[in-house]
């Protein structure tokens, strides 16, 4: 079970009126190395990993949640005012035919998340390097997605996920180490 | 360890004699520090808890700086 702090885990302070950007920032929220993406497939792998790195993933899986909240914040902020015209004129007029201001699951090109952009393997290796790359690319998109805009407070956010992208990163190759590691297993001569 | 000095990786791509548009003269890339860690040595610097906080790492080591790259993109020089 979980516990919920009613707060972000970082600020999000959006200061451009600038709705285009709510379309971009979907990416991060169901697109394929998007947050939900990140959150179950983490979440659902912890099942079958060795137990010395179940915990990694269930840390991260439920950090990743709390990313996702960040990024529907900010696409809430950047629509929530926005008229039916500048919806339309910022590429969400097919959005809002279908969901009105509704948040949904989808990248910034309008496509349903879908459970086919996360895998499972049940080896424990081809999980975790499918998560470290998973990490990386959400990396990247958050670089490009700072390089779309001018407004410095939706960029410190931004950063601060990208960074996290990062630790993460950083622990997932730890975990990979951690199964190499066969110190703990019982050797009988 | 001073990994997070320098973490811009910069390449020439081809330009071509007949490139439709103003050619880009170089291209960038960030390597994060997170590439030459296996695993995390016990007992690093860390920074000030709200400077943690704000940047998203307990640890110096570990942080990576990204600025826009807009401008630089466009056209290049």
């Amino acid at each position: 079970m979980w516990v919920y702090e009613k707060k972000l885990q970082y600020p999000v302070r959006v200061s451009k009126c600038d709705p285009k950007m709510a379309k971009y920032l979907l990416e991060q929220y169901g697109g394929a190395d998007g947050e939900l993406a990140a959150a179950l497939r983490y979440l659902n792998q912890r099942y079958t990993i060795p137990d010395r790195v179940i915990g990694l993933l269930n840390d991260i899986g439920t950090e990743e949640f709390a990313h996702l909240e960040m990024i529907a914040t900010m696409v809430y902020k950047l629509t929530k005012d926005a008229t039916v015209e500048q919806l339309e004129n910022a590429g969400l007029g097919a959005h809002y035919a279908a969901h009105d201001k509704a948040l949904f699951y989808e990248n910034a090109s309008g496509v349903p998340w879908t459970a086919a952009y996360i895998q499972a393997k049940g080896d424990p290796l081809a999980d975790l390097y499918e998560d470290i790359a998973a990490e990386e690319k959400a990396r990247a998109t958050y670089q490009w997605l700072i390089d779309m805009t001018d407004d410095v407070d939706l960029q410190d956010s931004l950063k601060f996920l990208r960074e996290r992208e990062i630790v993460h990163a950083t622990r997932f190759r730890e975990a990979v180490e951690i199964i190499k590691d066969d110190r703990m297993q019982k050797r009988i001569f | 360890m001073n990994v997070n000095s320098n973490q811009v990786r910069v390449y020439k791509p081809f330009i071509g004699p007949f490139d439709p548009c103003p050619p880009m003269l170089y291209r960038t890339y960030v390597v994060p520090p997170n590439q030459y860690i296996t695993f995390q040595p016990l007992n690093w610097p860390q920074f000030s808890l709200e400077e943690a906080l704000t940047r998203g790492t307990l640890w110096p080591n570990l942080f990576s700086p990204y600025h826009p790259n807009r401008n630089v993109q466009e056209g290049g020089s």
